[in-house]
């Protein structure tokens, strides 16, 4: 058997988001990517467990130089990132490609670190 | 009856009467023949914007700008003395390309204290002088001081680095004009968090400015970004500027935006409420000074829906100064008639919390959906343009900008077609 991947800590409090680590991504370019190979179900549920604890989490990461973030309130931080990503397709969409965006593309080259 | 004022002449169009009123030809888009004249005319004799004083915040730091459409690449360079300076990327021994990494088209950034070319070991300077040849004495007599980097005309407006191919071009501030003098103050160095954004665009340079340069287009293009109630009501009215203003070559146009913050938080999305930010960037203004009052050339109109300035510097840089406190930039450097790459940057100052680090990050996820949508038009009309089925296109008032960024490039394509034909009429003589 392949050993597992390491798991992805979060902070106690918001073990409830637990089951939507595999949205704890670096950068915008994969956040994009897993964003347009979801289906609206799962980006749907993902939503529907985050966006509830937006408040909360930017409230308790307050507490926290942003730029010495422990693991797991990075890996928080980073998961409500992903929350912003999906937005566009639950909020507005209702898909998750840009409507009337066809061939288009545009890549991120450069973002702030977190 | 317009919502806001416009000149006495009754349009933005007719107070600059030299723009005409008539349709305008996109022949200039589509023509192999005009897009050489224009990398001659243009690029070639025009200041250019590659980039700003903090990417080289120290004496060595570099980066390289590929300049596909003056045909050469630049090294932009902070010297011991502090001066940034820019020279063509290139080996006076035989002519290799000077600093690159692994593929010669791509751009590099980096610290060094000399430059060494890969090929036979040449070294020069930060300030461009050869210092140093490999086996010196098998050379006839060479004068070291004769073979240092072929320099560029480099000059920096509020920390925006310019470059100029014509050794004999008019200063950067004379070339800027009153328009960037109206700028001045902003605290533009401030704004140090950077989104970067690149795109292949299957379309002219200008038709992308085009895409720009105008918000007529927004309440139709963008109608599924708004919330239902909010997008219907933008249908209904249309997009009126606030103002337009034309300092040729260059031009800009003043916007509303009253999403930042809405006034009934029900216009917007729950994520938008949630982080305090948008399509117009965070609500809250950063903590900085230089942000009240703004400098003279902000909000021209004075006017308290103001949301967005959008100042077209000729050929190819576009500055965007956004109410709550943030500035982005547009470039596009044309590669062939029918292709450009477009680059923009989204500038904020630097989040201190995790808050204004999401709301940054709502600002430019909704940027990007808005882009896409803009992007994916070009490829159609240049498409369509090519046919030639027709040329000549009516543009409204709130396209001003688009009629006067044709009439430009047409006067300097002109300018130079007689420049030369005069020339070559002399040589035959």
């Amino acid at each position: 058997m392949p050993p597992l991947p390491p798991p992805i800590p979060l902070p106690a409090e918001f073990a409830a988001l637990e089951p939507f680590t595999d949205w704890v991504l670096a950068s915008e370019r994969e956040r994009y990517a897993k964003r347009l190979a979801s289906s609206m179900a799962d980006m749907q549920a993902f939503y529907d467990a985050a966006f509830p604890l937006l408040e909360r989490a930017t409230a308790y990461l307050e507490q926290f130089p942003l730029s010495d973030l422990p693991d797991a309130e990075r890996n928080l931080l980073l998961l409500m990132m992903s929350l912003v990503m999906v937005s566009f397709p639950v909020e507005v969409w209702k898909q998750a490609r840009v409507p009337d965006s066809g061939a288009a593309y545009l890549n991120v080259v450069a973002e702030p670190r977190v | 009856m317009p919502h806001f004022a416009k000149p006495a002449e009754g349009s933005w169009t007719e107070h600059y009467s030299e723009l005409g009123t008539g349709p305008v030809d996109y022949t200039d888009s589509v023509d192999p023949a005009y897009y050489e004249t224009e990398r001659a005319a243009i690029f070639s004799r025009t200041w250019l914007q590659v980039g700003r004083a903090e990417q080289v915040p120290k004496t060595g730091n570099y980066f390289t700008k590929e300049l596909t459409v003056a045909g050469t690449s630049l090294i932009i360079v902070r010297g011991r003395d502090g001066q940034i300076r820019a020279f063509h990327n290139m080996c006076r021994h035989r002519g290799n390309k000077l600093v690159w990494n692994d593929y010669p088209g791509e751009e590099v950034k980096g610290t060094c204290r000399q430059f060494t070319c890969k090929y036979h070991a040449w070294r020069y300077s930060l300030e461009g002088e050869l210092t140093f040849v490999q086996q010196e004495e098998e050379f006839f007599d060479i004068d070291k001081g004769a073979y240092g980097l072929k320099a560029v005309r480099c000059e920096v407006w509020e920390g925006f680095i310019f470059v100029n191919l014509d050794p004999a071009a008019a200063p950067l501030a004379d070339y800027l004009g009153d328009m960037a003098k109206g700028l001045e103050g902003y605290p533009f160095h401030e704004m140090t968090e950077v989104y970067s954004y690149r795109a292949e665009v299957g379309s002219n340079w200008k038709l992308f400015i085009d895409a720009f340069a105008e918000f007529y287009h927004a309440p139709v293009l963008h109608q599924k970004q708004a919330v239902k109630d909010e997008a219907d009501k933008l249908f209904q009215v249309g997009f009126e500027a606030l103002h337009y203003e034309l300092h040729s070559p260059h031009a800009m146009i003043s916007s509303w935006g009253g999403m930042s913050p809405p006034k009934d938080p029900n216009m917007v999305k729950p994520i938008e409420r949630a982080l305090r930010s948008g399509l117009f960037g965070p609500w809250d203004r950063p903590a900085i000074s230089g942000l009240d009052p703004l400098p003279a050339a902000l909000n021209p109109s004075r006017h308290k829906a103001w949301g967005t300035d959008s100042f077209h510097f000729f050929p190819n840089f576009m500055l965007l100064v956004w109410a709550p406190g943030w500035y982005l930039t547009y470039h596009y450097w044309p590669t062939a008639v029918d292709r450009h790459l477009f680059e923009a940057n989204l500038h904020f100052v630097p989040a201190r919390s995790a808050r204004e680090r999401l709301a940054h990050e709502l600002a430019a996820v909704t940027f990007k959906e808005y882009a896409l949508q803009d992007a994916n038009t070009l490829e159609a009309t240049q498409t369509m343009l090519k046919s030639r089925v027709v040329s000549e296109f009516p543009l409204c008032d709130q396209e001003i900008l688009l009629r006067h960024l044709h009439k430009v490039t047409a006067d300097y394509v002109k300018e130079h077609r007689d420049a030369t034909a005069s020339a070559a009429d002399t040589a035959a003589r």
